[in-house]
């Protein structure tokens, strides 16, 4: 134990002697670590980013997609882009039929669009999301200020909205002078009854919730949605249930042509998907942390040629040759390691600022492995100018000016 | 003590072989105060790095203490160089980035056992025998060579070894800062009975010395 002490301690003082160097040497290892590091936190900081918004969607919940997104016989996201373009629209007479399946709690259609929002003074791009009074619960959608709007709202199709916080803030920059207020999206003025709690959600913060009816016209002539989402009575009767939706709609659609998937089988492609992104990108950036390596052994020869003569001295008064090469491996692990430890801590700081504005997170198997991978380097690429500073013979060693 | 029997040591130059020991013969006792006395290139160089175990030779046989040197291994002579020996070279070659202190102790830290001493106190103990207690926390660099010589003396003895062996001691030394060392190393003999090899090219340095060995085109000679 003593020994280690000792070999760090002399490691230290040697790159106290050669502080540019040290700094250019684990510089290589700091950005490699830096990139792998940021790299998993933003991959993951997304995933969970993404998969939040499919679980603060509520549980015993199966959602209708247009297209063959997330059918089960296509795979992760096997036609993501086709399925979200195109496909079906679903519209009010599918949301009576699926009302009529057995154990069906609540069927809410969604319609999304985004469009420029006024209010007056200001305008600014934002989503226009038309759904029934159900929504709210659905979605999780809390109300600050003032209400929600009724199923006598939607009924009645009433021009009542319930403004998303960051887009009353854009608006009237307090967003609680908004109630009140009329929001134009195109030529349609909605009164604003309520202001949504602030959900971390793009769309809905960032949007007007109307309701569904309301849209129809000039917004949405064609009165049609983009999901339909079935809430069941119980979690027992989701597979019955979905089984009944789908058999309901085929009689209307082809297979093809619509979706209903379950918020589990949403959140495992999610993890596919970022899964595949997530090594994609760490092995981008191990290319940067093999370049750092690199130069550690680089440095590491050159070091051993420099003090070619210092270790024949330190031969001829009894160090093995095991002393050697635990002396410079020594060396190689604590500057990969102080080059990891530097590169994680800025990459800390980066991963706080930038939680400001892009969902990034930072965990522990991330700090860990990079720290681990970091003493790794040191090693592997430490071990052969190691074995050959070890292998000097000592007399030529001692005798190298 | 030291028991050297037909050793010899032979290496390439170029395309020549270059026979640097030549089938030498050699008994040292303890306690002996001795040199070995030859022009540059005579082998006697080579012929202390084999004494000292800083070289293997190509044939013959070297016992240590009735040990036969080539059955050890690279651990058990490293240890050996550690306890048995202390060098004291021409050119120093002390650690310029230690201190005085620490290149005295520094051999300590390669003791594969437990120390029944306290390397730095020993090492400042040594060093204050031989008038350097005010450069303790010196470098090397900064020290005029006659004291970088006494640090290296100090260094050779910290393991309280059987033998040392100085390699031109003097050689980078003026002869009155030479004459000092010289007495250091016989003071060292006489007093605490440890074995003294001077290496050397001087007939006046070897005389003082109690025994002379020649050697003269890597081979062990009577008279020079």
């Amino acid at each position: 134990m003593k020994t280690y002490i000792n070999l760090i301690k002399s490691s230290f003082d040697d790159f106290k002697r050669n502080k540019v160097r040290t700094f250019l040497t684990s510089l290589g290892i700091m950005v490699g670590v830096l990139s792998v590091v940021l790299l998993i936190a933003l991959g993951l900081g997304l995933k969970n980013y993404i998969q939040g918004q499919f679980e603060s969607l509520g549980a015993n919940l199966l959602i209708v997609f247009p297209g063959s997104v997330f059918s089960d016989d296509s795979g992760a996201g096997g036609n993501f882009g086709a399925g979200f373009a195109g496909g079906a629209s679903f519209d009010e007479k599918d949301v009576r039929t699926l009302k009529k399946v057995p154990d069906v709690k609540y069927v809410v259609p969604l319609f999304s669009k985004s469009m420029a929002l006024s209010s007056g003074k200001e305008k600014k791009l934002g989503s226009v999301n038309g759904s029934s009074e159900e929504a709210f619960e659905v979605m999780n959608v809390e109300i600050e200020e003032g209400r929600p709007f009724g199923k006598g709202d939607v009924l009645g199709k009433a021009k009542k909205a319930v403004i998303g916080y960051t887009m009353a803030e854009k608006l009237f920059i307090d967003p609680k002078l908004a109630i009140g207020e009329t929001v134009k999206a195109n030529d349609v003025r909605f009164e604003i009854v309520g202001l949504a709690k602030k959900k971390g959600d793009r769309q809905m913060d960032d949007g007007i919730f109307v309701p569904y009816t309301a849209t129809y016209g000039t917004l949405n002539p064609d009165k049609t949605f983009f999901n339909l989402y079935i809430g069941t009575v119980s979690e027992e009767t989701i597979q019955t249930v979905k089984v009944a939706a789908k058999e309901a709609l085929l009689k209307r659609y082809n297979e093809d042509d619509f979706s209903v998937t379950e918020q589990s089988q949403i959140l495992s492609s999610v993890n596919q998907i970022f899964g595949i992104i997530n090594t994609i990108l760490v092995a981008i950036g191990s290319i940067s942390l093999f370049v750092g390596g690199i130069g550690i052994m680089n440095i590491m020869y050159s070091t051993v040629t420099e003090r070619t003569k210092e270790i024949g001295i330190r031969r001829a008064i009894g160090a093995t040759e095991k002393d050697i090469l635990s002396m410079f491996l020594t060396e190689s692990v604590v500057l990969s390691l102080l080059g990891g430890v530097v590169g994680l801590i800025l990459s800390a700081i980066i991963v706080w600022c930038i939680r400001f504005f892009f969902p990034a997170s930072l965990n522990l198997v991330a700090v860990l492995v990079a720290l681990f991978v970091s003493s790794g380097i040191g090693i592997l690429f430490g071990v052969f100018p190691a074995c050959r500073a070890a292998k000097l013979s000592p007399i030529d060693a001692i005798r190298y000016e | 003590m030291i028991n050297l029997t037909n050793v010899s040591k032979t290496y390439l130059l170029g395309e020549d072989i270059v026979r640097a020991v030549d089938s030498a013969t050699l008994q040292i006792k303890k306690g002996e105060y001795a040199s070995i006395l030859g022009t540059s290139g005579s082998g006697k160089s080579t012929l202390m790095h084999i004494i000292g175990l800083l070289d293997k030779p190509t044939s013959g046989k070297i016992l240590i203490n009735k040990k036969d040197i080539s059955k050890l291994n690279d651990d058990e002579i490293s240890q050996l160089r550690n306890t048995f020996v202390g060098f004291v070279f021409q050119q120093f070659n002390l650690i310029n980035k230690l201190t005085v202190l620490e290149n005295v102790a520094l051999p300590a830290t390669y003791y594969k056992k437990q120390l029944d001493f306290n390397p730095m106190k020993r090492a400042a103990e040594l060093l204050e025998q031989f008038g350097m207690e005010k450069r303790l926390n010196f470098y090397p660099n900064k020290i005029s060579g006659g004291q970088q010589q006494r640090v290296a003396i100090a260094r050779s003895l910290i393991m309280s070894p059987d033998l040392i062996l100085a390699d031109e001691p003097t050689g980078n030394l003026d002869s009155k800062t030479g004459n000092e060392i010289l007495q250091i190393l016989e003071d060292l003999n006489k007093k605490t009975g440890v074995t003294v090899i001077i290496v050397t090219h001087e007939k006046e340095v070897a005389d003082r010395t109690r025994r002379q060995i020649y050697i003269k085109d890597g081979k062990v000679v009577d008279k020079y």
